[in-house]
């Protein structure tokens, strides 16, 4: 029977990764040439793994979906990175980044991966400025600060609101040196479709070249995925077009764990809905809850005015304004976390008070800061945010308060890894959004871009060699095997199948069907009936999708309508997963609200008597329910409680 | 919001199956677009309404649709990313044109950027020319205090509008010369300005002008048609700033 080992190092919490590092096996540099490590993705965590791999010495692949690494998503980050260097001296360490974290995840989270990430946030910060990341600073020439949701500090570096940009684009110059050097080889335009197990162990990939259609066998002593997370199972979300869930169900059908799907983060201020062929949502950077102040009416009729456009909000007074987040959190106000502000506009929008035409919107206002700060200070501050809100909305959010709702952003689940980032399948890694393992339930603001890095630059290079260093005599194998051949048949099938079945409905039209499904019924609230509704409808249109999905021209050429429906495929699965285990979890945690579970005020409640554990979902087959394996969560540093925001 | 109307159109849009195959314009009518949808949701009703009909969809490069990753490429109406001023094709709404408008859609126009498929281009030249020199050379880890060196603040803010280049092209396909000098001197500009980057100025600004002339970019002549398309506003003083650092490291040898 299968059992969950996180190889979690002994000793104290604080003395765990140093303890890991002093006693890791390492390859020597002799050694490092004569290994193939295969990346899968360019995004932060990808990006500065097959840097830091490279120039370690190994012989890197690099694989992405994008015509240049730097386009992958972890650009479109916008506020920043978070660090516990304390250089505000206010009472920022370690510790405090580590307790936020796990807090912010609620409980959900394994405390050395946590500690591990929050030892590490330091050096990233100093690696980033050595490859020249412009972050914002003060006038004395030093770092600037700035402060996001569920911490008391200030503690996030950024640049612009461009961070995610400015970081990814640093390691991809860290990564295009390496190319220079010859370290890494670059795939782009490449979509892995499967990998290559041999005797157990990850061993290759599978992938399509987008641009010939051609498909082509890899070989690697070891396969690192980082793909990002499964957001796009919504249709809408803050996602690019592009990002998907696919690399994550290929390997989790051949047997690598899928943790906690159901934690899904729902971003608190996005740009609201606008029509039925609107194809992405835009988030607005949580840092502008720094200083703008979220509100509704506090009156129905006020509400049902502007909904119907009779009045607009500079029409209403400041009394009879609801700041329903400070009346609410009094301690953290505007920034409480994400999951918890979210559920509070859902509560007011429900309740009637909504402020667009849809109802389905709450004002970010940032008057008040303007008549602290003056209209220059906030503009330098958020002057892209507001221009890309102006660009799309056509309001300019200088003179109108900006109208926002809550959208699908980020997901916490991924695959399942131990404390060496190593799947259930040995030499097969995740790193980043695509692993399960630091943010609990529910991620802080700031935390994806640390969390990325710190896989990629500071935690992998590290483990990997610890797996690596048994493989020295492992010769290089010829993609002929009949493992390559087969899997490789396997892809060829699929899409052979996909390609005969000639229906009537497009692959983008079943998608916003996915999405409304997910919306409704595994979204911001979820109850017992609803994820069963959402299970038994996803069987249907599943089937649908297999019986009636029309992919136009050829399979051996480019063709994008084909590589939509590769991802939809594992869409599909993932949205079954999501559902399957939000019914397992008989709780309220983080991102995962179940309406049966909650306190009198409308607060998350936890089962912690029965719900302390990481929820690893194991592939039985095509047909079958997947089986539940756990892994229980051991608090050994912090003690558990209610989450408290209000303080 | 609320002043949502809808459009009707005509797009002649050009398709070309490959590289080597000769490409025409063909001509589609939408009807009913809505205003408040950007400019590659009225795409997806295009290839939606193709992929209906049983034809092949419009091929373009995109993926965030938010402005920053810098794939969406499409030159409109005989500006890359459209006649507004510092937005990307996705940021492009339709707002901005009228019922019964004729729209042009061309592929990024250049040498340097042969066309794959329909409006979909190869620009895999600028990530060579960033593999030549474009960044610092430092390995993962061992690095002083990130408050070690203080930067003035001006400057940090001059590296920071120099560094916010999303490599779209549009300078290249705006260029009559088909110059990448806007896209390599961000670069230069960037890592010129701080300390950490200025270690290897005058090595880094030698390789990138040595690639970039290598795959066939074209010469500045000071048209600055790739400023006033830019879609983060670079400014063309970073070319100044380019030409400068050539020269110097250029007369140092």
């Amino acid at each position: 029977m299968a059992t969950i080992d996180s190889k979690i190092p002994k000793g104290p919490l604080a003395q765990k990764w140093t303890n890991y590092k002093n006693h890791q096996k390492l390859v020597n540099p002799a050694n490092k040439r004569k290994l193939d490590i295969i990346v899968v993705g360019t995004g932060l965590a990808g990006a500065s793994a097959a840097a830091s791999l490279g120039a370690l010495g190994f012989n890197v692949l690099n694989f992405c979906i994008q015509d240049s690494p730097r386009r992958a998503h972890s650009i479109a980050a916008q506020g920043g990175i978070n660090a516990a260097k304390n250089y505000q001296n206010d009472g920022d360490s370690v510790y405090r980044l580590f307790y936020d974290t796990i807090k912010g995840g609620d409980y959900r989270a394994r405390e050395a991966n946590v500690y591990r990430l929050a030892e590490v946030s330091n050096s990233i910060i100093d690696q980033c400025v050595a490859q020249g990341v412009p972050f914002a600073r003060e006038y004395g020439g030093l770092l600037d600060n700035r402060s996001f949701g569920g911490a008391q500090v200030s503690r996030t570096f950024y640049a612009k609101g461009q961070t995610g940009q400015q970081l990814l684009l640093g390691a991809y110059s860290a990564l295009s040196r390496q190319v220079n050097k010859g370290t890494v080889k670059l795939y782009t335009r490449y979509e892995m479709l499967d990998v290559v197990i041999i005797e157990g162990r990850a061993r290759g990939i599978i992938a399509r070249n987008l641009v010939t259609g051609k498909i082509e066998r890899f070989f690697g002593h070891a396969v690192v995925i980082g793909t990002g997370g499964y957001g796009n199972t919504y249709f809408l979300s803050t996602n690019a077009m592009g990002s998907n869930g696919s690399a994550a169900m290929q390997i989790y059908r051949k047997g690598a764990y899928f943790a906690n799907p159901c934690y899904a983060q729902i971003h608190p201020t996005c740009i609201p809905v606008h029509g039925d062929i609107q194809s992405k949502l835009t988030l607005m950077s949580e840092s502008l809850r720094n200083d703008g102040r979220i509100w509704v009416p506090k009156k129905l009729e006020d509400a049902k005015a502007i909904q119907e456009g009779r009045k607009t909000a500079n029409d209403i007074p400041d009394e009879d304004r609801d700041f329903y987040l400070e009346r609410r959190y009094p301690a953290f106000g505007n920034l409480v976390p994400r999951d918890v502000a979210s559920r509070a506009a859902k509560e007011r929008c429900d309740k009637g008070f909504g402020v667009n035409n849809t109802g389905l919107a709450v004002f970010l206002d940032f008057k008040y800061a303007i008549q602290r700060l003056g209209k220059d200070v906030v503009a330098q501050k958020y002057g892209n945010l507001f221009q890309m809100y102006e660009k799309i909305t056509d309001e300019n959010p200088y003179e109108v308060p900006m109208k926002i709702f809550p959208a699908i952003h980020y997901t916490m689940g991924g695959i399942w890894v131990d404390y060496e980032l190593m799947t259930s399948i040995p030499g097969l890694f995740a790193i980043g959004e695509a692993n399960f393992s630091d943010h609990g339930a529910n991620r802080l603001g700031a935390s994806a871009l640390m969390q990325g890095l710190a896989d990629g630059y500071f935690v992998l290079p590290y483990t990997i060699q610890n797996y690596l260093a048994d493989q020295i005599q492992v010769p290089r194998m010829s993609t002929d095997l009949p493992e390559f051949v087969e899997a490789e048949k396997g892809v060829q099938d699929k899409i052979n199948k996909l390609m005969s079945i000639q229906g009537s409905e497009s692959v983008d039209s079943i998608h916003k069907r996915l999405g409304h499904i997910m919306w409704e019924y595994v979204g911001m609230g979820r109850t017992k009936e609803g994820l069963e509704t959402a299970m038994k409808k996803l069987k249907e249109l599943k089937k649908e999708f297999w019986s009636n999905v029309y992919i136009p021209g050829e399979a051996n050429t480019l063709n994008t309508e084909l590589e939509k429906a590769l991802r939809l495929s594992d869409f599909l699965e993932i949205g079954y997963l999501m559902a399957i285990d939000g019914y397992n979890r008989n709780e309220s945690c983080g991102g995962h609200f179940r309406e049966e579970y909650q306190t009198e005020e409308g607060e998350a409640l936890r089962q912690d008597d029965q719900y302390s554990y990481v929820a690893c979902w194991k592939y039985t087959g095509e047909n079958s329910d997947p089986e539940l394996l756990k892994e229980p969560l051991d608090y050994e540093e912090t003690e558990r409680k209610t989450r408290n925001y209000k303080n | 919001m609320g002043k949502e109307k809808e459009l009707n159109i005509t797009l002649k849009v050009w398709r070309q199956r490959g590289p080597q195959e000769k490409g025409a314009f063909e001509t589609y009518q939408l009807e009913g677009i809505s205003t408040e949808s950007s400019f590659l949701e009225m795409l997806d009703v295009l290839n939606e309404k193709l992929v209906k009909e049983r034809k092949e969809p419009v091929v373009f490069d995109h993926d965030c649709r938010e402005g920053i990753c810098g794939m969406c490429s499409l030159y409109i109406n005989g500006h890359p990313h459209g006649k507004d001023q510092e937005v990307t094709t996705c940021q492009l709404h339709m707002r901005r044109f009228n019922d019964g408008d004729t729209i042009t859609i061309e592929p990024w126009r250049s040498a340097a950027f042969p066309v794959i498929r329909d409006l979909m281009v190869d620009r895999s030249a600028f990530d060579k020319i960033m593999q030549a020199g474009g960044y610092t050379s430092v390995n993962t880890g061992g690095i002083p205090d990130a408050n070690a060196i203080p930067i003035p603040k001006p400057v940090a803010d001059e590296a920071m509008d120099a560094a916010s280049c999303i490599g779209c092209g549009a300078c290249v396909a705006a260029c009559k010369n088909g110059s990448a000098m806007l896209f390599v001197s961000a670069k230069v500009s960037q890592l010129a300005l701080l300390p950490q980057g200025k270690v290897e100025a005058a090595k880094r600004v030698k390789a990138m002008i040595a690639k970039m002339d290598e795959l066939g970019f074209g010469n500045c002549t000071n048209t600055r048609a790739c400023e006033a398309e830019c879609p983060k506003a670079v400014s063309i003083s970073n070319i100044a700033r380019l030409n400068r650092e050539f020269i110097c490291a250029k007369l140092k040898d």
